[in-house]
């Protein structure tokens, strides 16, 4: 028995299958989503929340099915709308925990104005962003986080924009809390989702999500077992930047931007940069180290715990429950001036 | 401040007695016409007139000064009589410079009386609003035998009167409108207590600016002893007191009585509401007036655009406050995915669309009703929804707890559709008793409330063919509703042929099933006859007056007027068959009248003026006779 939010202590135990759906799960075989899917289910048993307090909301996309798999409360809305409705479900209930599970198109293509002004607001919920790098459901277009010079059905010759990278936009939008995990690291996943839920405000958790179909093995240099350490670097509040195989390799700061030393030779993990979750210049540092040139950082990138939310600033104004027990309505309705006729 | 109408009121010996004036304030749009123009309503109210308003504003904050599409009007009708409109026909204007006389004199009427500040009258502004090199209005012969022209030397006459203020010439000259208003005051015998309680509550009290409040009051008396010493006016005027239902009233526009409706809505739903929009003229302020009432049970959200307003509706509708959103009509053409969605989840969700002269972009503070079609059939695939319309400035109050009432009722989307006209003009309206507006309490239901068995989010209500509003946090009922076609009562994805099929019909039967507890329509004038007018939104006011009008001289013409959209009155075919013509006034090119036409077969013959104004009454009467007689 555990302690609920509101101090109720009549919080049941939960388990994964308390959160699974009736419904067949339609994704591809070996789609990255099934892992995640799998992680969310086993994590939430673990927060201390009644089931019915859960909300699911998704737009439209692969990753937008993910709401119909959840036995919870859930919306599957509009392409690119899930965080206005989220927006809405949490400012008629504060107390739900509402969760946005989108894709790249859905929150950063079409959906991206929603992404900048809900991490802007600090709404109190948690994003969680299925990256695949690719249209998926459309079949196989490129997406605002496709690379340069993609060929997909809709740039045979190859895509001419650049793409954005969804921690930069994060950063730039003000969000409070940016994470980053891979789909296959289940246990990151899972510690990471916790302190999201735990964040009082915007929690935002990009996943590198493997596209088997339409962009397969487009996140291999992360998500494999070998280059991974190579290719990532995995952040520890207060840790210095070490990262490799043999862990010989570090991150320090020359000149104001970041750069790869390898350790020895003069160089020891004094000069390296530390991890601090609270830095927000350094959050956007991270944001710029991008593969091949750096190691991509994965897990905590930044955290605000003090930064209000804004639901909690609007029931800090006034509340925003019913109306006033002594809200006199009929002086509402008379207004300022008002004259007789007999 | 109240005023007791003495039903004994006797217009005094000396001054002539008319029923009804008409007044019009013009000038730059920084020059305080709205101010003035509300002022003088105000008065009137209180004194007890029957009036109705039309202000005329440009889109612009500042248009270039001295130009002619910088001029703002107020227009204001009052009467001892009960009216409808503001007005064809001018019988008093105020052109505080060249570009408000040369953008007005047109509709003053043969004799009427034209009072200007000859002060603005310079060889410059003449020149900006394009008057030929060297010619001056105020010297065409034409012109001042044609209207009683007044030249006043406002700027002059009011810096003369504050000299002594110590203020600035800037401050001194912003008092001209007062000046102006004190004339009229003067003329159509209205009391000046009022507006100097309001000049020192406002400037000096809120502002925290005595002087200016008492510059303005000096102006506004200033100008009322101007009027009656200066002997240019023939005689004075006045128009008594109308007789009203007793009660107490109160001044209300439409975009006034929208909010309280939405607010007293949401007491009698016994629920919390939450309007999220996006700033857009001419329903801006129904954001700013909900925004202050957040002790009465309504929440606003500004929200980044149109479609996270209506989204942020409707999501706030599923997770248990009724979500509402109000926009124009560009708004509404962003907004219709988002209403399929309403439509397909099966939520509540109230927009007010507050119509405006279209398309694009249009004539922003210009009024119209053009988007009658598209809030019927604007949306992907086949999507109906319930469509009302406010008929005048306080039919929006009523018409706002119907939206929600509906809305609640059958889970579905109502557009409310009023428009620029009644949202910005006033009219006197009788404040009702709160407690005995009927209630209409929502239900949010618990597992035990329910049926035995596993909970079916889409298991319908055999009446109001609704499904059960649980919501988020209610225990032992999790469910997910979707944008994609579902099956009936289980609400599970379906492609399933015959289940689209069925749910279609379904969906449209529910809004048809609305019926059953609205209002029959009534007729104004005889029951059948030659012809019947119908119309609907805005335009009450003139389609009444004109019919008003028309029987009067002798023609056999009612009158109905539609505020359900759809669905229909029940009665409405069996209206339609006892008139043996049908015609339908409209500010568009003929929607009402095409709806009509496909829906009851009958040969409605449409009178459509499309100029960004309410109907002309003299207009539509004999437009009515073209068709009569042809």
């Amino acid at each position: 028995m555990t302690t609920g939010k509101n101090g109720t202590t009549s919080l049941p135990v939960y388990t994964a299958k308390d959160f699974t759906s009736d419904q067949y799960v339609r994704w591809c075989p070996g789609c990255g989503d099934y892992a995640v899917l799998s992680t969310i289910r086993k994590v939430l048993p673990k927060l201390p929340f009644k089931k019915e307090d859960h909300v699911f909301v998704s737009g439209i996309g692969c990753a937008a099915r993910f709401p119909y798999y959840m036995d919870t409360y859930g919306i599957h809305s509009l392409h690119g709308r899930g965080l206005p409705v989220a927006t809405g479900i949490k400012l008629a209930n504060e107390d739900l925990q509402v969760f946005v599970v989108s894709g790249d198109g859905d929150l950063l293509s079409i959906g991206g104005n929603h992404t900048l002004h809900a991490m802007r607001r600090n709404i109190d919920m948690t994003i969680i962003l299925l990256n695949n790098k690719i249209y998926g459901l459309t079949k196989g277009q490129y997406s605002p986080t496709s690379e340069l010079g993609k060929v997909t059905v809709s740039t045979p010759r190859g895509s001419v924009d650049a793409p954005v990278h969804p921690a930069a936009i994060a950063v730039g939008a003000g969000c409070t809390f940016i994470a980053r995990c891979i789909d296959v690291d289940g246990k990151m996943l899972d510690a990471v989702i916790q302190r999201a839920v735990e964040h009082k405000g915007t929690a935002f958790i990009e996943v590198y999500q493997d596209c088997n179909i339409f962009n397969h093995q487009a996140w291999f240099y992360a998500s494999q077992k070998d280059s991974r350490p190579e290719t990532t670097i995995d952040l520890e509040h207060g840790k210095p930047l070490i990262f490799g195989k043999d862990r010989d390799k570090g991150i320090r700061f020359n000149n104001g931007s970041p750069e790869v030393v390898t350790l020895g030779d003069g160089i020891t993990e004094d000069d390296l940069i530390v991890h601090n979750e609270h830095d927000r210049c350094l959050a956007f540092v991270y944001s710029q180290m991008n593969y091949p040139d750096f190691p991509e950082p994965l897990g905590i990138l930044y955290s605000d715990p003090n930064k209000p939310s804004y639901d909690s600033l609007l029931s800090q104004q006034a509340p925003t429950g019913p109306a006033k027990t002594d809200a006199d309505f009929q002086k509402l309705l008379l207004g300022n001036e008002t004259w007789e006729v007999n | 401040m109240s005023k007791t109408d003495d039903r004994s009121f006797q217009c005094p010996e000396g001054s002539t007695t008319l029923e009804s004036a008409v007044i019009r304030f013009s000038g730059d749009s920084g020059d305080g016409m709205q101010l003035v123009g509300s002022q003088f309503t105000d008065t009137t109210a209180l004194f007890g007139n029957d009036f109705a308003t039309f202000p005329d504003f440009p889109a612009e904050i500042r248009a270039p000064r001295g130009t002619t599409f910088g001029v703002s009007g107020f227009q204001v009708r009052f009467s001892s009589q009960d009216i409808h409109t503001p007005g064809d026909v001018v019988n008093a204007l105020v052109a505080m410079n060249p570009a408000g006389f040369k953008v007005n004199i047109a509709d003053v009427e043969p004799g009427g009386i034209v009072i200007v500040n000859e002060d603005e009258f310079t060889k410059g502004n003449l020149k900006k609003c394009e008057y030929s090199e060297g010619y001056n209005p105020l010297e065409d012969e034409e012109l001042t035998t044609r209207y009683n022209i007044i030249a006043v030397p406002m700027s002059r006459l009011t810096r003369e009167s504050l000299a002594d203020s110590g203020m600035g010439a800037k401050d001194m000259d912003r008092c001209r409108n007062m000046y102006a208003l004190g004339i009229i005051y003067w003329l159509y015998e209205r009391p000046l207590e009022p507006t100097i309680k309001y000049l020192n509550e406002y400037f000096g009290t809120k502002k925290g600016k005595p002087q200016i409040a008492e510059i303005n009051v000096r102006a506004l008396k200033s100008g009322y002893y101007f009027g009656e010493t200066a002997e240019l006016f023939p005689s004075r005027y006045c128009i008594a007191p109308a007789k009203h239902e007793p009660g107490t009233y109160r001044r209300i526009s439409g975009n006034e009585a929208t909010v309280l409706g939405l607010v007293t809505a949401a007491r009698k739903a016994d629920n919390e509401m939450l309007y999220a929009s996006y700033p857009i003229t001419p329903a801006s302020n129904v954001l700013h007036g909900l925004a202050r009432l957040r002790d009465y049970g309504v929440t606003t959200f500004q929200a980044e655009d149109e479609i996270a307003a209506v989204c942020t509706a409707i999501g706030s509708s599923f997770g248990g406050h009724i979500g509402v959103t109000g926009t124009s009509g560009p708004g509404m053409a962003l907004k219709s995915e988002a209403f399929g969605l309403a439509v397909m989840l099966e939520v509540p969700l109230v927009v007010v669309d507050v119509q405006r002269a279209g398309p694009a972009t249009g004539m922003p503070t210009k009024t119209e009703q053009a988007d009658l079609l598209q809030a019927m059939f604007g949306r992907a695939g086949e999507c109906p929804c319930i469509v009302l319309a406010a008929q005048s400035p306080s039919d929006c109050f009523e018409m706002a707890i119907e939206a929600v009432r509906l809305a609640t009722r059958h889970m579905t989307l109502v557009i409310l559709l009023t428009d620029g006209y009644i949202a910005n003009g006033a009219e006197p309206w009788k404040v009702p008793d709160f407690d005995s507006i009927p209630e209409f309490k929502v239900k949010h239901p618990k597992a035990e409330d329910l049926p035995e068995g596993p909970f079916e989010p889409y298991q319908r209500d055999d009446e109001s063919l609704a499904r059960p509003w649980v919501i988020p946090g209610t225990p032992e009922l999790t469910h997910r509703l979707g944008s994609l076609e579902k099956e009936e009562n289980t609400g599970n994805v379906s492609y399933d042929p015959d289940n689209h099929d069925k749910m279609m019909r379904i969906r449209a039967a529910k809004v048809q099933s609305a019926a059953t507890s609205i209002p029959p329509l009534e007729v104004h004038g005889p029951d059948s006859g030659e012809v019947l007018m119908l119309g609907w939104g805005g335009t009450y006011g003139s389609i009444t007056t004109a019919a008003d009008q028309l029987r009067a001289s002798g023609r056999s013409v009612s009158s109905a007027h539609l505020r359900y959209l759809n669905p229909f009155p029940s009665n409405l075919r069996e209206v339609l068959s006892r008139f043996d013509k049908i015609i339908i006034p409209e500010v568009n090119l003929g929607q009402l009248s095409m709806i009509i036409r496909s829906k009851f077969l009958v040969d409605a013959v449409g009178i459509n003026i499309v100029r960004g104004r309410p109907f002309v009454i003299d207009e539509l009467c004999a437009r009515v006779i073209e068709v009569m007689d042809q």
